[in-house]
């Protein structure tokens, strides 16, 4: 070979090392996070490995209080001002524990339905997830990927209502502690209602159309809805099928999968004599519910419609939908879903539904412990007086001052039946589908029928 | 370069020569240079491409929640739903809207543009910098900024109102029969300053001896755009009108972001609808079955392109290796 030959390859040779070099180190640093799960108890294995130090105390417990842990959070309150309480309430538990180190992820909630489950599935799930439990809760235990708290919470969970508790049991063993229940319920403008000429909440179903065209006379869109976000609409559907059907037929059918009775396709009949008159803000199916400044809750934060069917969580998400954070103020009221002349329910049967978290399966101690603290009566007092929602620890629901929230909580003391929103009762697929069939019934797609159909469909896949 | 002259150097020795064991000697050397330069992007390609359409094919052949151990097999219990689900194929009918529109609107814009943008005039950098900007924004950003330009009595419908064209207003994502073609006008805005760069830069290989040899013929602008511009432009013009095909197919971001699909799946696109099914309602099978499904209709489509239309482009560039 000449000179020149040897340079040439000797230069592509370096040059292909430099490349390849390069590149492995670009593919392992990014390959560490997504392809290998990691070792299972991490956490545990520090733990045992500082123990081991030789100015370590002796007995376990001493050591493992000693030894530094972290605990991941995922929660779904990712504005303020929930977001700085729930902060807050982490740096108190660490301040008390400073051994524990919290790391919160917050999340909007409609991500959760996309990265949690990318997340339980990966080898670093978060310690402590939202959770809403019925079928949603049951699928992640059916894969195995939730503690079982009864043990660990048999000390403590007197303390919570029963009545919140049942939907994070499964089997007779506790999966998941709530914090929060509450009801779906109207939500309106007073101001605008007086205008219109209402003086008084409708009590029966007609009552509440004749209001709707009243508030149309006035000029004002009469009820907001993010049908963007197929769950708002659902609401709707889902009361109308509890006042025709009533508690025992809607238990039956939800516990049996059977959505076949007539009074399905009557509730559906009933929206669509809604829907048909035209109602909803412009543009509705394309409308967000919670998110940014033309989601429905902003509309009616801001005096651009008259009321929304949502649940409990309504006041603490319209504040930061307004410029001055106050969203509708003393202009807020509250009433329950109307009566249905001749249906089989009555006002005391409510939907609704339940926050609260879970905890992964190989989580430390300390999760459970930061559980605790946090449905402790003084936390979930003072979040209950914030107005964030409706605490389920016994003592703390004295804690609320927001008139409306008051009304909703006397509304949760009386009532006879509380059905889980559908789409947690059940799966994550089939409340997806669930939402979807109600939708093609506000887009005029389905008709009452059919949207029976679908649900049925749905849940006997 | 040195090396390709010292390359046919040693090629018209080897041919004089006629020895084989040089021969050989030589294509072993560099068949081994060309995998060892071949193998990073190799590898990256196995890992990141292969390796995933194995495992989807794989998973598709199962009914599964990903959460669940693998066990419950239906071999193509997945393909067949696909095909009788009417959401997935108003999907792939949505996708096809979308290619059309591409190749007839989108592409003769960007290639008019290109075309008004490759004579010299003032403030021409700063045109080509302007049209081409949408294509570095992230489409989120984007999806986002027109999701609340569109709203109803939004930025949009206000500037209507107030020129005078208020009769237009439309409700631009809630109408199920306006929604995608609102959606191509976003997508277009974005991604058609791509293919104009790619045509300014075909431009700019057309030789301008030719333009002023065609002037001096007597040929007007018109013709010389017919007979000279266009053809020389030929190659580039199929390369654009590939990317884009295969990019109208793949729309993900932008529908995801303003519409999810909506209003009732009036603006599915494939992989939006395989994204609810796979994640959101946890059917891993399934959605694995689509993406196969799309898989396999992007493969057909390129194959189809390369073998008939790309044909006469990378022909001549296949040379038997010549060292």
């Amino acid at each position: 070979m000449t000179g020149g030959q040897a340079v040439t390859t000797r230069r592509r040779l370096v040059g292909v090392l430099g490349v390849m070099a390069l590149l492995f180190s670009a593919c392992s640093s990014g390959a560490t996070s997504s392809i290998a799960p990691s070792a299972a108890p991490s956490v545990a294995a520090s733990a045992a490995a500082s123990a081991a130090a030789p100015s370590g105390a002796a007995s376990p417990s001493a050591s493992a209080a000693s030894a530094a842990v972290t605990i991941t959070w995922w929660h779904n309150a990712n504005q303020d001002p929930g977001m700085s309480f729930w902060k807050k309430v982490a740096d108190e538990y660490t301040a008390a524990h400073p051994n524990v180190t919290i790391q919160i992820t917050p999340t909007q909630n409609e991500d959760f339905k996309t990265k949690l489950p990318l997340a339980l599935n990966s080898g670093t799930p978060p310690n402590i997830f939202q959770s809403w439990g019925g079928g949603g809760l049951k699928q992640q235990v059916d894969a195995g990927k939730v503690q079982d708290l009864t043990a660990a919470t048999a000390s403590w969970t007197s303390t919570i209502i029963p009545a919140a508790l049942s939907p994070y049991q499964l089997n007779g063993k506790q999966y998941g502690i709530p914090y929060d229940l509450g009801l779906v319920g109207f939500w309106y403008n007073k101001a605008l209602f007086t205008a219109a000429g209402i003086t008084a909440a409708p009590a029966t179903w007609d009552d509440f159309i004749a209001d709707v065209a009243k508030l149309k006379t006035a000029g004002t869109a009469p009820i907001a809805v993010g049908e963007k976000d197929t769950w708002t609409g659902a609401f709707w559907w889902e009361y109308l099928a509890l006042r025709e059907c009533g508690k025992d037929k809607m238990a039956t059918a939800v516990n049996t999968n059977s959505f076949t009775d007539p009074c399905f396709v009557k509730a559906g009949t009933d929206l669509k004599q809604l829907i048909d008159a035209k109602p909803f803000q412009t543009g509705f199916l394309a409308s967000p519910a919670q998110t940014g400044a033309t989601s429905a809750t902003s509309l009616l934060a801001n005096g651009k419609a008259a009321m929304e069917l949502q649940g409990h969580w309504e006041p603490s998400v319209m504040g930061p939908l307004t410029p001055d954070g106050k969203g509708l103020g003393d202009k807020l009221g509250w009433f329950p879903f109307p009566a249905v002349t001749g249906g089989t329910g009555t006002v005391t049967e409510d939907i609704g539904g339940y926050n609260g978290f879970a905890v992964s399966k190989d989580a430390p101690p300390e999760a459970v412990d930061f559980l605790h603290y946090l449905t402790s009566v003084d936390v979930l007092s003072r979040w209950g007086a914030a107005g964030y929602g409706l605490p389920t620890t016994t003592g703390s629901e004295t804690s609320i001052t927001d008139p409306n929230l008051k009304e909703l909580i006397a509304q949760r003391a009386k009532a006879t039946f509380v059905q889980l929103y559908l789409d947690q009762a059940f799966s994550q697929a089939v409340g997806a589908a669930i939402n979807e069939a109600v939708a093609g019934e506000f887009a005029g797609q389905l008709s009452p029928a059919e949207v029976q159909q679908a649900i049925q469909t749905a849940t006997t896949k | 370069m040195a090396s390709n002259s010292a390359a046919t150097d040693r090629l018209a020795a080897g041919v004089r020569q006629d020895d084989g064991s040089a021969g050989r000697r030589r294509s072993l050397r560099q068949s081994a240079e060309i995998a060892l330069f071949l193998l990073p992007a190799l590898l990256l390609f196995i890992v990141f491409v292969l390796i995933p359409l194995v495992e989807a094919v794989y998973y598709s052949g199962f009914k599964w929640n990903g959460l669940e151990p693998l066990t419950n097999w239906i071999g193509l219990g997945n393909y067949q739903r696909a095909l009788d689900d009417q959401f997935f194929t108003g999907a792939i009918a949505h996708n096809v809207f979308l290619l059309v529109l591409s190749l007839g609107v989108q592409q003769p814009i960007a290639l008019a543009l290109a075309l008004a943008l490759s004579r010299g005039f003032r403030g021409r950098t700063f045109m080509r910098l302007v049209f081409f900007t949408p294509y570095v924004i992230s489409e989120a950003t984007i999806g986002v900024i027109w999701l609340l330009v569109l709203q109803p009595s939004g930025p949009l419908d206000q500037i209507l109102g107030a020129v005078g064209l208020g009769q237009f207003i439309q409700l631009w994502l809630a109408d199920r029969s306006l929604v995608m073609t609102t959606l191509f006008v976003v997508i277009s805005w974005q991604y058609f300053g791509f293919s104009m760069i790619l045509y300014l830069a075909g431009l700019t290989q057309i030789p301008t001896e030719l333009r002023e040899a065609a002037a001096i013929d007597g040929a007007n602008g018109a013709q010389a755009l017919r007979h000279i511009t266009l053809p020389l432009l030929g190659p580039t013009i199929r390369v654009a009108v590939f990317l884009s095909a295969i990019g109208s197919l793949q729309v993900f971001g932008l529908v995801f972001i303003m519409t999810s699909g909506g209003p009732f799946h009036a603006s599915d696109t494939m992989v939006t609808w395989m994204i609810e099914q796979g994640l959101t309602r946890t059917a891993l099978g399934y959605g694995a079955a689509m993406a196969v499904i799309l898989g396999a209709i992007g493969l057909v489509f390129s194959l189809l392109y390369q073998r008939f239309v790309l044909r006469r482009d990378i022909e001549g560039s296949v040379t038997s290796f010549a060292g």
